[in-house]
């Protein structure tokens, strides 16, 4: 039996599901729909999700090749007692929230970025976001955001402890 | 770094804000919509039994299944939600087929068949105008749809006095609006006979007016309800409307609830994005610089159907020339139509075309009069007591553009920079300089285009909380944000306190659409009248208990306070209002101040007021690759006041990197049959985050007198300027001038071999 591990839970991939895209299990049969659907071609980035903490288009991501994965969404990111991750609450502190439709998608290219370089300057963050798309906001306050929550996780110490 | 508030924040990073594809009920079938492989055609046949017997269809609708009127539209009713005789563009829709499941409406409409003569396709509208072009529109003579024109004195004369003339020909491209999130409307049928609809929908009573048109239903029976907006731009007005109509009409035959959902080529195919411009000035300009006589004409491709073209042309001809005085201009701007995809509201509205145009006449007169580009601005900018091309006198607000254009100069040291830009010839790294700048002024709100007024309600609970309710709509710019920060300042209470209701067209009045960079203005403007009367109720129902006579309540840090220490929490003035049974609630309107308008010769006072901005950016264009890089933007803007800065900044950088979008990368590709080609974002190229600098932004606040909060608008101004302040640059920086968007910095002939 072919499983997947979403946001610390276990489901079970039933062979009717094997031809969805990652992103269709997790929106359809999840219901888990904090992942956005943009451009379902690859290029806009709103479906970013980590996959063995590695940023992927879930759009474009077969179902059957994320079998036995760990998947990390936008909802996995609240802890237990209800606290944001730093990375979200940097997003709001810093204004980069607009029509937050390309949010869940930047939050996880930014989580991604800072679990391996966790410390960016204003180019690296910009490079790392360029798979996302925004309309809204310019990406300034976006790469804000992403400044301000490495500086707040390195004050923090707590650069080991990403999502989960 | 200032927090910043949105009262929707926390949601959208959590992933449980709800959008419309979000939402689903229980029994919800699935529509999508059928296309043809025409662009100009008659239709002969259209087929659709045997999409009827594949597995799953519940419903396949055309154009004979439409209760109401077939065509609707915000100025013109002429926007079919399905075609019955003709098509005439290639967003057109014949069916909607509605399945169980998404999959099988998908594999269904496949087998829906249309039969067609073709028709003659135009897609340029100097070929519309042509006499024996074939007519598109319905029931007109040709294919000028509007014709809006300023007269004011003697151009022909005057140009025949001018020491200098400048004359020119411009041309913009079809722009998208790409929103990240694609269009999808749901209905549901409620027992009562009641819809509720739910949207990816920019304003929901725009929605209701196009649903309860289409399905020739009373607006009372149909309710749109507002919920997260993944971006619009002035884009998901009609499109977004009709889908949620398609939704309703499959959602009424079956008695279920209904979702139509948009993938991202049907919304690039159909959705109507910003009016391609062709544009010829004529300018002449006095020895010291002043303007003395202005020609122009402009051709506004409006596409297939109307829209708003009358109206965002109508901008166009009321801010022809941007910024300046002028006492002898004749233009003229017609709306055309062709059988491109429609053409309608995109943020800026009518005046990043001209503008584009006309900034850059300002500098190629300064550069053949050895002015400077401020220098020959300031003597032709409107200043306060300035007649403008309309006739109107701006005497009763701050007239700042002075103002800010210093500002953006000193930023960026523009003197300076512009020196330094090499004029074609290359630096030691081969590498081209320039500096530019541009300058702009945008009427308030709709102006004479429309009636403009507002509403918003304020709502007192007995245990102290408050409720509101505004009549302009959240999209993503953070609208409801601003209206709770202003109502917190009002009432002086934390914007904890305050719960935004989740506003629908049952919940309060049509307050007008929620466009022309108007929300914070005209919203703002209605919670003060609201507030205003609020506090009469209040202080009535507790004068006894907290002031003497004559004596006046306060409204502070929290409390409700009242003389000789004397002070009530707001949960106790709430229980106490109570016990009075006094309803603390008001119901609050934004009038505008009076705007006129002669169609006849384009003079009147167009708008009541104006934001004033000014943009300067530094660019790079390297000669070998043809490319250009903006090295640095600054950007200054007269809105008011500010009300939320972080938000208004973000205003500004979104608006200016959409804006430098149109003038370096984006242009909608249709092949010479008429057909999308664009159709997604490997296609249609917006900006990504390595594209532009951080921004350098200025907020001027003159607080405007006509404005109930001192506050104007953002959202636009933003966008409007920064294409001519790029091509301003990349023409100090190569010496040659580029008068079509996207600026093709390789059509220059910028290399030493040639």
């Amino acid at each position: 039996m072919n499983v997947i591990v979403v946001n610390g839970k276990e489901y079970e991939i039933r062979p009717e599901h094997e031809s969805l895209t990652l992103l269709q299990f997790l929106r359809e049969e999840l219901h888990l729909t904090g992942t956005k659907n943009g451009c379902a071609e690859g290029t806009c980035g709103a479906c970013t999700v980590l996959v063995d903490q590695k940023a992927v288009r879930s759009c474009r991501f077969k179902l059957a090749k994320a079998a036995g994965a760990e998947v990390l969404t936008v909802e996995g990111l609240i802890r237990e007692d209800g606290s944001l991750h730093p990375v979200q609450q940097a997003f709001i502190d810093a204004g980069a929230v607009q029509c937050g439709f390309c949010t869940p998608g930047m939050i996880m290219s930014a989580l991604d970025l800072l679990y391996k370089n966790p410390e960016p300057d204003r180019e690296s963050i910009r490079k790392a976001l360029r798979g996302n798309l925004c309309r809204c906001t310019g990406y300034q306050s976006i790469v804000d955001a992403v400044e301000l929550a490495s500086k707040r996780m390195m004050t923090a110490h707590i650069t080991h402890q990403y999502g989960q | 770094m200032k927090n910043c508030f949105r009262n929707d924040a926390l949601q959208k990073v959590c992933g449980t804000a709800r959008f419309a594809d979000d939402l689903s009920f229980p029994e919800m079938a699935h529509s999508v919509p059928v296309y043809s492989d025409f662009v100009h055609a008659r239709i002969t046949a259209v087929r659709v039994e045997e999409a009827q017997n594949m597995p799953g269809v519940l419903a396949v609708q055309t154009w004979k299944d439409v209760p109401g009127a077939l065509c609707a539209g915000q100025i013109n009713q002429d926007y079919p939600i399905l075609v019955k005789d003709r098509i005439r563009s290639t967003g057109d829709v014949v069916a909607v087929v509605t399945a169980e499941s998404r999959a099988q409406a998908l594999a269904a409409a496949e087998k829906v068949t249309v039969e067609a003569k073709p028709l003659p396709v135009i897609l340029d509208t100097e070929e519309a105008i042509k006499q024996g072009a074939v007519v598109i529109p319905e029931g007109l003579p040709g294919n000028i749809i509007n014709h809006h024109k300023v007269r004011r004195g003697n151009p022909e004369s005057r140009m025949n006095d001018a020491e200098l003339i400048i004359e020119e020909f411009f041309e913009t491209p079809l722009v998208e609006h790409a929103y990240m999130e694609p269009e999808c409307g749901i209905c549901v049928p409620r027992d009562d006979g009641v819809l509720e609809i739910y949207g990816s929908v920019q304003h929901p009573f725009s929605t209701r007016r196009f649903v309860c048109a289409y399905l020739g239903r009373p607006l009372a029976s149909v309710v749109v309800h507002s919920h997260a907006v993944g971006g619009s731009f002035g884009g998901k007005d009609d499109t977004a409307s009709i889908v949620c109509a398609r939704a309703a009409l499959a959602a009424t035959a079956l008695g279920r609830p209904v979702k139509m959902l948009y993938d991202r080529p049907w919304s690039m195919r159909e959705s109507y994005k910003r009016n391609p411009y062709k544009m010829w000035y004529k300018a002449g300009f006095a020895k010291d610089g002043r303007l003395v006589s202005v020609i122009s004409r402009t051709l506004s491709d409006s596409g297939a159907y109307t829209s708003t073209t009358p109206w965002s042309t109508w901008r166009s001809a009321a801010q022809n020339i941007g910024p300046y005085v002028l006492e002898d201009i004749k233009a003229d701007v017609y709306g055309v139509a062709t059988n491109n995809i429609f053409t309608g509201a995109m943020r800026g509205f009518g005046s990043p075309q001209t503008n584009f145009a006309f900034e850059q006449i300002m500098d190629m007169a300064a550069e053949k009069l050895d002015l400077s580009p401020l220098e020959i601005r300031r003597r032709n900018a409107v200043t306060d007591g300035s007649t403008t091309i309309t006739g109107q006198v701006l005497d009763d607000h701050t007239v700042s553009l002075v103002e800010v254009m210093e500002k953006t100069a000193s930023s960026i040291g523009f003197e300076e920079k512009l020196k330094q830009s090499s004029h074609g010839v290359p630096g030691k790294d081969g590498k081209l300089y320039g500096a530019g700048i541009a300058c702009s002024y945008r009427g308030c709100s709709i102006g004479a285009e429309g009636k403009d007024f507002c509403c918003a309600t304020v709502n007192v609970q007995f245990d102290g909380s408050i409720v509101m309710d505004v009549s302009v709509f959240e999209n993503g710019q953070g609208a409801p944000s601003a209206m709770i920060i202003l109502t917190s300042e009002m009432l002086g209470v934390p914007v904890e306190k305050i719960h935004y209701q989740a506003s629908s067209t049952a919940s309060i009045p049509d307050g007008g659409t929620t466009v022309a960079s108007r929300g914070t203005l005209v919203g703002g403007g209605a919670i003060k009248d609201a507030v205003d009367k609020l506090k009469v109720i209040i202080a009535e129902a507790l004068k006894a208990e907290l002031v003497d006579e004559g004596e006046e309540i306060e409204f502070r840090d929290n409390r409700i306070y009242g003389s000789r220490g004397r002070s009530l929490s707001w949960e106790e003035a709430g229980r106490k209002m109570y016990l009075a049974r006094v309803y603390p609630f008001a119901f609050g309107t934004f009038q505008a101040p009076p705007v006129t308008w002669d169609e006849e010769n384009g003079q009147g006072d167009a708008y009541f007021s104006y934001v004033y901005s000014s943009q300067a950016v530094e660019v790079e264009v390297d000669p070998e690759k043809g490319s250009c890089r903006v090295l640095n933007i600054v950007a200054s803007h007269d809105i008011g006041k500010a009300v939320n800065p972080p938000m208004l900044a973000g205003q500004i950088h979104g608006g200016i990197v959409q804006g430098a979008g149109m003038a370096l990368s984006e242009k909608f590709l249709v092949d010479e049959q008429g057909k999308a080609l664009s159709l997604n974002f490997s296609k249609y190229k917006i900006p990504r985050a390595t594209d532009y600098p951080d921004i350098t932004a200025h907020i001027i606040e003159n607080p405007d007198p006509l404005s109930p909060t001192g506050v104007k608008g953002i959202g636009e101004p933003a966008l409007e300027l920064i294409s001519p302040a790029i091509a301003n640059a990349v023409a100090a920086a190569t010496g040659q001038r580029l008068t079509s968007l996207p600026l093709d910095i390789k059509s220059l002939h910028l290399k030493e071999s040639e």
